[in-house]
């Protein structure tokens, strides 16, 4: 298993390599949300609030949308193809997902690196852990993607996610913290597992490393990897997959 | 190399595809299997290549069990699906490798592997191609280059030359003749066209409804100056010609 999941990940990573403006192009919303909104949030707010918000819909838009690859494939026999041979299911979707999780330490980087220039100054250790903490959430996001692609109309998944993709963004608070909402508001975006770990991933850019709220983020974002991940071989291995 | 008893798919809904039905393929044969659009051919071959899991019944497949070896059956049969396998816009060579390397191959193997199947394929050179970028003869002779990577000893085709032109289609009988000779291949192939059933198979089976209605070498089914349309015709009320209009794919 484990070595059919590193054929599929250096195969899926010599792809996405050759495909360096879709990667870049994947960060452009984020990136341009950076440039032209950060200046005015940094007014009253900090760039350490703003970035972190930036990676959650970087996170959201590029992996929510992953399974946009597997419906082409799935379209065109190469699924097929490769469900036919001993390589097993759990591999199949582990290699497109650590292929798509390389796509978004790309686009975060890039990210970071603007932040940078324009003023973001959090701590390494912050940035470390808040990587691992993005890096887990997306491979989670990129498996349900897949999930839901597999299991919906092919012509449904891509206005469906796009459509999911914007509440979640500004549920979880990405633009403005949650705290800035009317009540009802900031109820609703409990439901969203992001808050937690936008929230989370805050504090460590802001160098809280031991507080509830990372803790919060920790185990939600374990919860839902462990959720997704078995959501997505489930439906990998389903025999009209 | 296949052996088969009472295999049944019923699907989600209670819609019987595939009844009871028992084949028996002995190693070096090309069987072709025949039946009416919707007869249970496609679901029979799925089930067979482990994409399909039998709602009752046994099978053996390449000398092992479909159910509890499914994983075994996989590295040694080939597998051409009816619509192929060939995303547009990759580079075909990357393709081939990864698909050898999927097999159990390493790297320099699987390529060693690409060149030799492309060169038997007469393909040799085009790998550097987009899979977009292929005739129709080209793309079903890639198709079965991908299934023939890791030498298997039994290769499935699902409707191999449907939608190919008379030559393209001569072409790749040849290819498929030179399967068997050269390398032993067992073939089981679907296929609407009579004359290629009647060319190129050793023995026919054919399904309606779900199950085996008639089976035999072509020779045997055609007693008494019938043609194998007429057979066709007598046994399932359709004519296989029209089977293959009705696909709107006739050569």
């Amino acid at each position: 298993m484990l070595r059919d999941t590193w054929v599929l990940f250096r195969h899926g990573v010599g792809v996405t390599l050759r495909q360096k403006v879709g990667v870049v192009f994947g960060a452009v919303q984020p990136l341009l949300f950076l440039v032209l909104f950060g200046p005015i949030f940094t007014t009253f707010g900090t760039w350490e609030t703003l970035v972190p918000g930036l990676i959650i819909q970087l996170g959201l838009m590029s992996m929510g949308l992953a399974g946009f690859g597997i419906v082409f494939e799935k379209r065109s026999g190469v699924l097929e193809r490769m469900r036919v041979t001993p390589a097993s299911r759990l591999a199949l979707l582990l290699g497109r997902v650590l292929t798509n999780a390389v796509t978004l330490i790309l686009q975060t980087l890039l990210l970071l690196a603007v932040a940078f220039a324009l003023g973001l100054r959090a701590p390494a250790l912050g940035l470390v852990a808040g990587f691992v903490l993005v890096v887990v959430l997306g491979l989670s996001l990129a498996a349900l993607s897949y999930a839901v692609a597999l299991t919906m109309n092919e012509q449904l998944f891509a206005p469906a996610m796009s459509t999911a993709v914007i509440p979640l963004v500004l549920l979880s608070g990405s633009f403005l913290p949650m705290s800035m909402a009317p009540g009802w508001l900031d109820a609703l975006s409990h439901v969203s597992p992001f808050r937690y770990v936008l929230e989370a991933l805050r504090d460590l850019f802001h160098g809280h490393y031991l507080t509830g709220t990372v803790a919060a983020g920790v185990a939600v974002t374990a919860v839902f990897a462990v959720v997704s991940l078995t959501i997505g071989t489930r439906v990998f291995n389903r025999e009209n997959a | 190399m296949i052996k088969t008893s009472g295999l049944s798919k019923t699907f989600d809904g209670g819609v019987e595809a595939v009844r009871d039905v028992g084949i028996s393929v002995e190693p070096g044969e090309i069987v072709g299997f025949l039946g009416p659009n919707g007869a249970g051919k496609t679901t029979t071959m799925r089930m067979l290549t482990t994409l399909l899991r039998p709602t009752s019944g046994t099978a053996t497949v390449a000398g092992h069990d479909l159910r509890a070896d499914a994983k075994e059956v996989r590295r040694n049969i080939g597998y051409v699906a009816q619509g192929g396998g060939i995303l547009p816009t990759a580079p075909l060579k990357g393709e081939l490798e990864l698909q050898g390397m999927l097999y159990g191959l390493s790297r320099q193997e699987s390529a060693a592997k690409t060149r030799e199947v492309l060169a038997g394929l007469d393909l040799a050179g085009l790998e550097t191609r987009l899979g977009g970028a292929l005739s129709g003869g080209q793309s079903r002779r890639f198709d079965i280059a991908f299934a023939l990577l890791h030498d298997p000893a039994l290769l499935f085709l699902d409707e191999p030359t449907t939608g190919l032109d008379p030559q393209s289609r001569a072409n790749l009988w040849g290819h498929i003749r030179a399967l068997r000779e050269e390398k032993g291949m067992t073939v089981f192939l679907t296929t609407h066209y009579l004359d290629e059933a009647d060319a190129l198979c050793d023995r026919l089976l054919i399904i309606d409804h779900g199950r085996i209605v008639a089976e035999g070498a072509p020779a045997e089914l055609k007693t008494g100056g019938r043609t194998l349309d007429d057979v066709f015709l007598d046994i399932t009320g359709r004519s296989l010609r029209e089977e293959s209009a009705l696909s709107g794919k006739g050569a």
